[in-house]
C-alpha cells in the first residue's frame, strides 16, 4: 500500500494520506552536534521544505532554531514517524531524541 | 512518490524532477472551473469529498477564497471576501455583517470577541471564520447578489488589489480608482491569469501619501509624472518584486517604466504574464516574483517585459513623488486615515480604529447603519485593519462623532490602540506558531494603562505576526513581533522575536530583528523599558525611527530588556497543540471537528499512534 506524503501550505505541515499529521511550532530534542554546540538541540520546527521516506522512517527536512542557543538552519532530515504495515504512525516526538538521517544538507535555507 | 536521496520535491519513475503536487492539481482543475466541484461537494456535504483528495481540493478551494482551518478544526473554513481597494459600496457592509452573524459562528467562543465576527485585513479584505462547506452556496448567492465575491481572494492568482482606500475621494496626484476597477474587472476570472506560479499581490496608489504600501507588493503602481511631447503626463512608475514572507523581505524594485493610466492594464497584464511564464513552478518556496527579480535583475525584467509581453514601446520611469510620502514614514504625521478628514468634494470621511481589525457582527451591522445614516452608506477598509465611513456632510459630523459605536471604535484612539496590527494566529491558522489577536489586544490595553509615551510620540506601530509569513506586516512597524517559542523555568512557552525600526515612506526600512525568543509575558515589559531608554537617550526631537537608525545592532540588542510586569498572558502554553486555544476543554481529543452541515460531530479520527 502506498502512502502519500506531502508538505503543504508554505511548509506549515506534513500531510500523510491527506491528513495533517505534523505541524510547525512543535519542539523537538535533536541530537545533532554539527548543528550547534548544545548537547541536545532544543529545536523549534518553523517550516518544512521536504519529506522523504527512508526505509520505514518518514523524515522531514525542517528549518528552525535551537531555542537554547539561537542557532538557526536545517539540522537534517528528521524522522517524525514511520510506516508500519502500510500505515503511517507518529513517533512520540515530545518524548524522544531525534537524530537526523544522513548529514546536515547545508546551511540556513530559510 | 517521494525520494530520500534527492532534494527534489517530486521524483518521477526515471528519477526526473517532477512538478509539485500543487502544480499537478492546478493543471487538472483550477480557476473558475473549481466552483462547479465546490458546489457539488457543498450540496452533498463534507463527507462527499473523497478522503484521498482532501489536500488537492483544499488547495484548489483557496482560489475561491476558502482556506481550510487548521488541525483540530477540520471541515471549517476561513472565507475571504476580496474588496478591491477596500471599498464596500452602500449596502455591502450590512451584507457582510449578516453573513457573519448567520454563518460565522463556531463551536466555541473567543473570550475577547465572542463569536460571529468580521476581520478587516491588512490587504483591505474581509475574513470570516467557522464557515461550513454546506453553507457556501447560500453565502455565495448572498454575496454575489450584492456585488461581492470571494473569487481569487486566495490561491495562485491576482489577489485583492490594494491602495489608498480613499481613492476617488481624498486628494490624489493621479486618479487611481478607475485603474483599480479596470484591473480588478480584467484580471478577476481571466483564465489567462488564473493559474500563476504563486500569489500575485498588486498595489495601485494615486495619492501622494504612500498609503498604498506599494513597496511590499509583487507589483506596485506608484504616482509619478513625466514630460512627454512637451506636456506633463501623470501616471505611475512601476516597481516589481516586493514582499515580506519567509524571512526574505524585499522592497519592490524600480524597473524604469512609466505607465499612463490608460495603459496600466496592458503593462500590469504583461508583467503578470511574464510571471506566469518565467516564475518557478518546481519550487513553491522560490516561486514569488521577488526571487525572479533577484535572479534576473531589473534590467532583464524590463527587457523581457518589452520584448515578449507588451506590444508598444515602454516609457522610461517618470519623476516620482516619494518625498511627499507621510504614511508610516516615521515622522510626526499619522498618515493612517484615522480621524476626520475632508474629501475633495467638500464632504468628510471619518476613519475609525478597529483594534487588531476584528469587529463583532452586531457592531459591523451598526457600522453599516451609521454609514447609511450619516454618509452614502459606503465603508472603506485600510491596510492598518481599520475602517472609514465616507461622504459625510460637514453638518452631520458632530452627530456621527456622538454615536455610541465610536466609543469602542475611536476616531481619536490612544497611540497604542491605533498602532496595533495582528494577524489571525493559532486561533485558526496552520502556519502560525503563537496566539496573536487576543494577545495584541491585551498588550495594547496594558501599554495604554501603564506606559507613558515619550513627548511628541503620537504614532507608534506594533505589529504582531504569528510566523514568518508576515501577514501582520511586522517588518514595517516601529516594534515588530514575530511568533517563536522558548523555555521558561524549563517549560516550553510562546515567545516572540522583536524587531525595531521598520517603516515605509520615501526611504522604507525593514525592522532589524534584535530581540530573540522573548517569553510572551515579558514583551510588554521589554517595550516599556525600550521606550524609557528612548526617552532618556534621544537627541533633541529625534523620532523613534531615527533613534533606532542611529544605533548599531549590538546597541539595539542591549535596548531589549525583557521583564515580567503586572501584565498576565493566558496563552503561554502551546496554543497550536489545542483544537481551539480558548475552549474550556482545549485538547485535540476534545475537538468536535469535523462536523456536518448542522455542526454535529462526524467521527473521523485517524488511526494512530
Amino acid at each position: 500500500m502506498s502512502v502519500a506524503l506531502r508538505i503543504l501550505d508554505d511548509g506549515a505541515w506534513l500531510s500523510v494520506n491527506d491528513q495533517r499529521r505534523v505541524s510547525v511550532s512543535e519542539l523537538w530534542r535533536v541530537y545533532a552536534p554539527e548543528f550547534c554546540e548544545c548537547a541536545l538541540v532544543d529545536f523549534i520546527a518553523e517550516g518544512f521544505t521536504n519529506v522523504s521516506a527512508d526505509g520505514r522512517d518518514v523524515a522531514v527536512t525542517t528549518y528552525g532554531q535551537c531555542i537554547a542557543c539561537g542557532e538557526s538552519g536545517v539540522p537534517g532530515r528528521l524522522p517524525v514517524g514511520y510506516i508500519h504495515k502500510g500505515e503511517y504512525r507518529n513517533y512520540d516526538r515530545e518524548n524522544i531524541v531525534m537524530q537526523p538521517i544522513g548529514g546536515r544538507p547545508g546551511g540556513n535555507q530559510q | 512518490m517521494v525520494d530520500a536521496e534527492t532534494d527534489c520535491l517530486q521524483v518521477g519513475p526515471l528519477g526526473e524532477c517532477m512538478p509539485t503536487d500543487v502544480e499537478n492539481w492546478k493543471s487538472e482543475v483550477y480557476g473558475n472551473e473549481i466552483r462547479e466541484h465546490l458546489m457539488e461537494f457543498a450540496e452533498e456535504g463534507w463527507e462527499s469529498i473523497p478522503e484521498d483528495e482532501h489536500d488537492a481540493w483544499f488547495e484548489r478551494f483557496k482560489w475561491w477564497g476558502l482556506y481550510h482551518q487548521r488541525n483540530g478544526q477540520e471541515s471549517y473554513f476561513m472565507m475571504r471576501i476580496g474588496t478591491p481597494n477596500g471599498v464596500l459600496k452602500p449596502g455591502q457592509t450590512e451584507v457582510v455583517a449578516e453573513i457573519a452573524d448567520e454563518y460565522a459562528r463556531g463551536p466555541a467562543q473567543n473570550p475577547e470577541f465572542g463569536d460571529g465576527y468580521v476581520d478587516w485585513t491588512t490587504r483591505q479584505s474581509i475574513q470570516l471564520h467557522w464557515i461550513k462547506l454546506e453553507d457556501i452556496p447560500e453565502i455565495f448567492d448572498k454575496l454575489e447578489a450584492n456585488g461581492l465575491s470571494t473569487q481569487q481572494a486566495c490561491g495562485d492568482s491576482w489577489r485583492n488589489i490594494v491602495g489608498n482606500p480613499m481613492a476617488g475621494k481624498a486628494p490624489e496626484f493621479v486618479d487611481a480608482w478607475p485603474v483599480i476597477k479596470e484591473l480588478n474587472e480584467t484580471f478577476k476570472g481571466d483564465d489567462d491569469h488564473a493559474n500563476l506560479p504563486r500569489k500575485w499581490k498588486v498595489s495601485v496608489t494615486g495619492s501622494p501619501d504612500g498609503s498604498g504600501q506599494g513597496d511590499i507588493n509583487d507589483l506596485a503602481l506608484e504616482p509619478a509624472y513625466k514630460e512627454i511631447d512637451g506636456e506633463e503626463v501623470r501616471g505611475f512608475n512601476v516597481r516589481v518584486g516586493g514582499g515580506l514572507s519567509r524571512k526574505e523581505p524585499r522592497l519592490a524594485r524600480d524597473i524604469d517604466v512609466f505607465v499612463r493610466p490608460e495603459n496600466a492594464a496592458d503593462v500590469a497584464g504583461g508583467i503578470s504574464a511574464l510571471f506566469r511564464e518565467h516564475g518557478d513552478r518546481e519550487d513553491r518556496y522560490n516561486a514569488r516574483i521577488k526571487f525572479l527579480v533577484d535572479e534576473w535583475g531589473t534590467e532583464k525584467m524590463r527587457r523581457v517585459l518589452q520584448e515578449e509581453f507588451v506590444d508598444f514601446e515602454l516609457e522610461s520611469a517618470g519623476e516620482d513623488i516619494r518625498e511627499q510620502y507621510t504614511y508610516n514614514a516615521g515622522g510626526e504625521e499619522h498618515g493612517d486615515l484615522i480621524g476626520v478628514h475632508e474629501q475633495r468634494d467638500g464632504n468628510y470621511y471619518v476613519g475609525l480604529n478597529v483594534l487588531v481589525g476584528r469587529m463583532g457582527a452586531d457592531d459591523t451591522l451598526e457600522l453599516a447603519a451609521i454609514a447609511e445614516k450619516y454618509g452614502s452608506g459606503e465603508v472603506r477598509i485600510s491596510q492598518r485593519q481599520n475602517v472609514m465611513i465616507t461622504d459625510i456632510p460637514e453638518a452631520a459630523l458632530d452627530d456621527l462623532l456622538d454615536e455610541p459605536l465610536l466609543a469602542d471604535y475611536s476616531p481619536d484612539p490612544h497611540p497604542f490602540m491605533r498602532g496595533s496590527v495582528a494577524c489571525t494566529g493559532t486561533e485558526f491558522c496552520s502556519l502560525s506558531i503563537v496566539e496573536t489577536k487576543n494577545r495584541q489586544v491585551r498588550y495594547a490595553r496594558w501599554l495604554k494603562e501603564n506606559v507613558e509615551l515619550p513627548d511628541g510620540v503620537a504614532d507608534f506601530h506594533i505589529h504582531l505576526s504569528g510566523c514568518t509569513a508576515s501577514c501582520a506586516q511586522p517588518q514595517i512597524a516601529d516594534i515588530s513581533l514575530r511568533g517563536m517559542k522558548t523555555r521558561k523555568n524549563g517549560e516550553p512557552v510562546e515567545a516572540l522575536d522583536i524587531g525595531l525600526g521598520g517603516g515605509l515612506g520615501e526611504n522604507p526600512q525593514f525592522a532589524d530583528w534584535v530581540g530573540q525568543r522573548v517569553p510572551a509575558d515579558e514583551v510588554p515589559g521589554a517595550i516599556e523599558n525600550l521606550l524609557a531608554t528612548f526617552e532618556a537617550n534621544r537627541e533633541g526631537g529625534e523620532t523613534f525611527r531615527e533613534f533606532i537608525a542611529r544605533h548599531d545592532e549590538a546597541e539595539l540588542e542591549a535596548f531589549i530588556e525583557p521583564e515580567e510586569t503586572s501584565y498576565t498572558d493566558p496563552y503561554m502554553h502551546n496554543t497550536k497543540m489545542t483544537w481551539y486555544p480558548y475552549a474550556e476543554e482545549d485538547g485535540m481529543d476534545a475537538s468536535p471537528a469535523p462536523t456536518d452541515g448542522e455542526g454535529n460531530s462526524i467521527d473521523a479520527t485517524p488511526a494512530d499512534d
